[in-house]
């Protein structure tokens, strides 16, 4: 030690040191490419084997897509103009359009319908996922349930408006006797809502649906990708709040809410959505009086509702577990209740902390509605499997018509994952 | 420790009312089969500020949890303010929206801002308009010295700051009393004396204060009682100077030996 501090250890600095511009990096695209692609000899047959694959794919599809026919009427036609080039019979995608989106029943001249509920959806929908828009929008997204059903369904417009009345009266119920006693204002709710709904529905009249302004429309007639955006839009807004209320009730300290909630998430998660499903088509219909006629339609959004319910349960039980226990004495030591400390500090975050696992049941949830297929209802890839293909016409297109059932559902998907991507940014203010 | 410890210059002028603000009466409580607090009796008078030390594991904290019933006790009784601790959730949201507490880990509500940190509870509890919640925050940040924070989120400050903006937040709800468990015990040094100088402040304004620290400098100064637990028990209670000065019991001696010999 002592011959190496020949000089003093003492220092003191004179001047401050200016601030200096950051040094010059080198940069180009040569730079890069050696940083990025070929910085060691492995990661450069990996590049080399990569841009081969990509190469390979290419090589072969974008041939056939940029030699695709789009104006023949069959596949032997189709055929007979490729005259035995490579080339993709995109003419089944314009032949068969309107089928492919709604279905082979749906009436054509009522396709308007439909299509403006869709566009109305983003309308509604806008305020509850960018909720920088101004809250009033969202009177509108309360509406269009409503708006929706009578757009698609058509029928006696007492119906959505009975419907609304109920939900308006519940509410409002709810609203004035909550402050004074919770388990009052919800179950008098729901009282308040079902004696609207029987006592609207004695004022429909029998038959009112044959001469409505819009013509009726039974559920059996909906299909292609419209049903699967119908099921899944319904049973994702459906499957959270009940997901919520199931995460939420597996953490009560009541024994008996907190079996329930248990049994029936672990019950529902052991069972393959596809028998639920069986069960929804044949079976439902014994837990419902015999004659009322419970819509197909409304069995399965109940079943794939609930399906996802459990998976969203316990993805929301993670994020609830996740958060530090001061946050629960936080609000405690504050002195708010348990709805408003679940409300306004526990939910928050916990939901913040579960968006991925969230974002991924409703993904899957999305592509698990072209399950009803096999329950023999047309949605998109039943129209594919059913009427189109078994068609003489085009019995045999599977690449186009699966490849454009893929695009569909990946770009709706895609877009639900994009969204959560911003909106975990959007989110983040813990700035670590 | 040191740092604090002679930073006391003249101790707070007494302002302590013979009104009763905290009783405690034979209270005893048990995680499990473990004996936590045992026949713990304490009366707290209005303006009193008492600080509560002893060794890690002594059941402070547990005793000023179980005040703004966060912790549950099994005997005994609790009165707050005249409102006896009972296992009616009315009474406990009662209780608990009287008595602010400051946790040695901020408990700040990471997904909003420090304003609305300090609105939330007024507005909803108290049912204060929001823009007067929205003042008398800005009132409560301007005491602790940081009305310029309003806006960011918990996460963009200091733990000092943080800390400030806990007792800011508890003092929105204008309580009668406040507690403190350790406030200062996560934080650095520098930051500490920022933190105690807003508790002094506090105490100078007459507030009732429990407080867990041991920061023995704080307690000269401010406090007009210091309560030693060990084991569950209150072991020994009394004036900062004769509590320093001439403690009685050996387990006090040992403890302020240990906590101020170095
Ligand atoms: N939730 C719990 N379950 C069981 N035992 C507990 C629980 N919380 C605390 N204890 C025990 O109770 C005793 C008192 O704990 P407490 O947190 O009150 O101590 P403390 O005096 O605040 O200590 P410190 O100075 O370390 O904070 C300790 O022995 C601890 O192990
Ligand atoms: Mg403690």
């Amino acid at each position: 030690m002592s011959d190496t501090q020949q000089h003093s250890v003492a220092f003191v600095r004179t001047e401050a040191i200016p601030e200096r511009e950051p040094p010059y990096t080198a940069s180009g695209p040569l730079k890069w490419m050696k940083d990025n692609l070929f910085a060691t000899p492995f990661n450069g047959i990996l590049t080399i084997v990569a841009v081969y694959l990509i190469y390979m794919i290419l090589s072969s599809a974008l041939p056939w897509m940029l030699n695709g026919i789009w104006t023949t009427s069959s596949l032997a036609e189709c055929r007979t103009v490729l005259d035995g080039a490579v080339g993709a019979c995109f003419s089944v995608l314009t032949e068969r359009w309107n089928q492919l989106l709604f279905g082979f029943k749906y009436p054509s001249e009522l396709y308007w319908r439909p299509g403006l509920a869709f566009m109305l959806l983003f309308v509604a929908i806008a305020p509850v996922l960018f909720f920088d828009l101004p809250r009033k929008l969202l009177i509108f997204t309360g509406l269009y349930p409503f708006i929706a059903y009578y757009l698609v369904w058509g029928g006696a417009i007492g119906v959505p408006l009975v419907a609304l009345a109920g939900c308006v009266a519940g509410a409002v119920f709810y609203q004035s006797f909550v402050a004074r006693n919770f388990a009052l204002g919800f179950l008098g709710g729901v009282i308040a809502a079902f004696v609207t709904w029987y006592i609207g529905g004695l004022f429909i009249p029998d038959g009112a649906n044959n001469t409505a302004w819009m013509r009726a429309v039974p559920s059996r007639d909906l299909g292609g990708f419209m049903l699967n955006m119908m099921l899944g839009v319904t049973c994702v807004s459906l499957s959270l709040p009940l997901g919520i209320a199931l995460a939420l009730g597996r953490q009560s300290s009541m024994p008996l809410i907190k079996v329930i909630c248990v049994v029936f998430i672990e019950f529902i998660r052991g069972v393959p959505l596809i028998t639920l499903l069986f069960v929804a088509s044949v079976m439902l219909a014994y837990f419902f009086p015999p004659d009322s006629t419970v819509d197909l339609f409304l069995r399965v959004v109940i079943m794939i509702t609930v399906f996802s319910a459990a998976y969203i349960a316990e993805v929301i039980r993670g994020g609830l577990a996740a958060l530090p226990k001061g946050q629960y004495e936080g609000a405690d030591s504050l002195g708010l209740d348990y709805a408003q400390a679940t409300r306004l500090i526990i939910l928050p975050q916990a939901l913040k902390i579960s968006i991925p696992g969230i974002v991924n049941v409703a993904v899957g949830l999305f592509k698990d509605t072209t399950l009803v297929s096999v329950i023999s209802m047309f949605d998109l890839v039943g129209m594919i499997r059913g009427p189109i293909l078994a068609s003489t016409a085009w019995n045999g297109v599977y690449w186009e018509l699966l490849g454009f059932a893929a695009v569909l559902f990946f770009v709706v998907c895609y877009g639900i994952s994009q969204y959560s991507q911003w909106l975990e940014r959007r989110l983040a203010t813990d700035h670590r | 420790m040191a740092m604090t410890e002679n930073m006391g210059t003249s101790p707070v002028e007494m302002k302590v009312s013979d009104e009763v603000a905290i009783s405690i009466q034979g209270m005893n409580k048990w995680y499990g089969t473990f004996h936590v607090l045992r026949d713990i009796d304490l009366t707290v008078y209005e303006g009193e500020r008492i600080v509560i030390c002893g060794p890690s594991g002594s059941g402070k904290s547990t005793l000023i949890r179980c005040i703004n019933a966060l912790e549950e006790h099994q005997a005994g009784s609790i009165t707050v303010d005249g409102t006896l601790l009972s296992s009616d959730l009315k009474n406990i949201d009662k209780i608990r929206s009287e008595v602010g507490m400051c946790f040695q880990h901020f408990n700040l509500f990471p997904h909003l801002t420090i304003l609305e940190n300090c609105t939330l509870a007024p507005i909803w509890v108290r049912k204060t308009p929001k823009k007067e919640a929205e003042e008398t925050a800005m009132h409560f940040l301007t005491k602790v010295k940081i009305p310029d924070q309003a806006n960011k989120y918990p996460g963009q400050l200091s733990g000092g700051q943080q800390q400030r903006v806990a007792i800011a937040r508890s003092l929105c709800m204008k309580p009668r009393i406040m507690l403190f468990d350790e406030p200062t015990s996560a934080l650095d040094p520098e930051m500490i004396k920022e933190v105690l100088d807003t508790m002094i402040a506090l105490a100078e304004e007459g507030m009732t204060m429990l407080c867990v620290t041991h920061e023995m400098g704080f307690a000269r100064q401010v406090a007009n009682r210091v309560i030693f637990m060990d084991a569950g028990q209150i072991v020994e209670q009394n004036e900062p100077e004769e509590f320093f000065n001439n403690p009685k019991s050996d387990r006090t001696q040992l403890f302020l030996s240990q906590i101020l010999g170095h």
